[in-house]
């Protein structure tokens, strides 16, 4: 049964414009510009502020050196950090505080710099720290491509998945981007090479990076950033722009395990908490925002999140059924261009917020017509080892 | 100039240390509890099964099986760069732990390295430790 509750509302948002500041902005500029303009979008000031979202990308003490870098003394301060999926958590955690009472209005900031820092966080480069498990697998030369890759190659072991399959994904969030300007200028910005709407033989006679993933199956490496402000429900019914209401949220984490299946990720158990929660079905969602880090992450995650069985995902997104202007066929995917073609600055997760958030207004590029209900789906860390899956279903009035 | 070397691993992290000296006599260990008969891998201190901490390395016979690999095309390590295309792959050992390592000694990594194929362990020795990198069981 349904617990639903439309105790809290995304009310502003902002997305920075540029993909790259050529080094004369910081992240915890591009932080403050975007909170302004989001506060200004909803109607509010930086006075009605009380709790703080960050996912702690500052370094130490990070809730507390933001606070103050935004003149801000909240009574909340959260410092969620799970990668990409951290404003996913911070979206529930920030319903969650607000249902108990703990806090009226918070804001959600990220800034990023890592293209103009040139860095390696795509195609050639590795992640990881120092932790125990990174000094077992060092020595192996895993990039952070191959670590998506080992799912795909694995997917279509067992299920016969193609690259052609997986190149649709691209495709359709390529002519998503098209249609936004900001994401034609990223491309332009960061020196794509023939910049149009792509095929799936675009995609699958582009570079081979890891196999079995070509380059347009791989996201960009940008600068940017974003605001979200999340308000109660009485100081949500008198912002500017109607409430888009959080109505349900899943959290799940996962990592390698001794016989575990690298196909099915954290999403299948933070999907049906959300979807649970909120008493809708994934088959009665307009808008997908899936994190598209690769185009495999997007295929295992409509799997994981219950769009098609484990494994059906391939012939599932054939033909383009995930485009803006199909929407008899299921959800549209990545309206805004996705991190495949709009912006990838390291952690995805707020963007997934603001386009879902746009499309519930009627204010996308790719706007699906009368669209009620949306999903973000933010996977932190790696599709392949270890990630956060934070789920957020969102739904207008 | 010195030709860029393998990374390796650290041997003062206190999780990895007694994996990292055993192979110094090419031994591939793991961790079974003794209370509960879990495998824990990567090494650890405590046992993730049960609430003991009575783990007991055991010795790998080194054979295995790819369950999953990516050939790198494009590396932007100095070591790896010069090495592209090479196999990377999940290994599942006959004992239990799923590894990552290099799967090596074949012509073509591109034709030669498939999802299933049995594989062994073959040592690269360094200084003080060695590597276990995988080769095709003959």
């Amino acid at each position: 049964m349904s617990t639903q509750t439309r105790d809290a509302a995304i009310v502003g948002i902002h997305e920075y414009p540029s993909r790259d500041v050529e080094g004369e902005v910081s992240p915890l500029q591009i932080k403050a510009e975007s909170a302004a303009r989001a506060l200004e979008d909803a109607g509010l000031g930086w006075n009605d502020v009380d709790a703080i979202y960050d996912a702690g990308d500052g370094g130490g003490m990070a809730g507390l050196t933001i606070s103050e870098y935004f003149g801000l003394k909240p009574r909340v301060i959260n410092t969620t950090g799970v990668g990409g999926s951290s404003y996913e958590y911070h979206a529930a955690h920030a319903k969650r505080d607000i249902a108990a009472g703990k806090a009226s209005v918070a804001l959600l900031t990220y800034g990023s710099t890592a293209h103009s820092n040139a860095r390696a966080i795509g195609v050639g480069g590795r992640g990881g720290g120092g932790h125990p498990a990174d000094n077992m697998d060092m020595f192996a030369g895993m990039t952070l491509v191959a670590n998506y890759a080992m799912v795909a190659h694995r997917h279509m072991f067992e299920y016969g998945t193609t690259s052609a399959q997986l190149a649709e994904i691209s495709v359709a969030t390529r002519c998503h981007a098209m249609r936004n300007p900001e994401a034609v200028k990223a491309m332009e910005d960061l020196e794509f090479l023939d910049i149009r709407e792509t095929t799936v033989d675009d995609v699958v006679n582009s570079r081979m990076i890891a196999d079995p993933l070509h380059l347009l199956e791989c996201c960009m490496i940008s600068d940017g950033g974003g605001a979200v402000i999340i308000a109660a429900a009485d100081v949500a019914r008198d912002c500017r722009k109607a409430p888009v209401w959080i109505l349900g949220t899943g959290e799940a984490t996962k990592y390698p395990e001794n016989g575990g299946d690298i196909t099915t990720s954290a999403a299948v158990q933070s999907g049906p908490q959300a979807f649970g929660e909120a008493g809708v079905t994934p088959q009665e969602i307009d808008i997908a925002m899936i994190y598209d880090s690769f185009s495999i992450t997007v295929l295992a995650l409509l799997e994981d999140l219950g769009f098609c069985a484990k494994g059906e995902g391939g012939a599932w997104v054939e033909g383009g059924r995930l485009r803006f202007d199909r929407p008899d066929d299921g959800p549209a995917l990545n309206t805004d261009g996705g991190g495949l073609s709009s912006n990838h600055p390291g952690m995805r997760g707020i963007f997934l917020l603001l386009e879902a958030t746009r499309q519930l207004r009627g204010e996308s590029c790719s706007q699906v017509d009368g669209a009620k209900l949306a999903v973000a789906h933010g996977n932190g860390g790696m599709l392949g080892s270890r990630h956060c899956a934070g789920t957020v279903v969102l739904g207008r009035d | 100039m010195a030709d860029p070397q393998r990374p390796l691993p650290k041997l003062h992290d206190l999780d990895t240390r007694p994996f990292w000296e055993a192979t110094k006599n090419q031994e591939l260990k793991y961790q079974q509890c003794a209370d509960c008969d879990t495998v824990v891998f990567y090494p650890r201190r405590h046992c993730t099964g049960c609430l003991g901490n009575n783990l007991i390395w055991k010795n790998s016979a080194g054979k295995g099986t790819v369950y999953t690999y990516s050939v790198v095309r494009q590396s932007y390590h100095p070591f790896f760069r010069q090495r592209v295309p090479y196999a990377v792959a999940w290994i599942d050992l006959d004992e239990g732990p799923r590894l990552v390592s290099n799967v090596v000694g074949v012509e073509d990594p591109l034709r030669d390295v498939q999802i299933g194929m049995r594989v062994q362990v073959r040592w690269e020795e360094h200084e003080e430790l060695s590597v276990p990198l995988f080769e095709p069981e003959p």
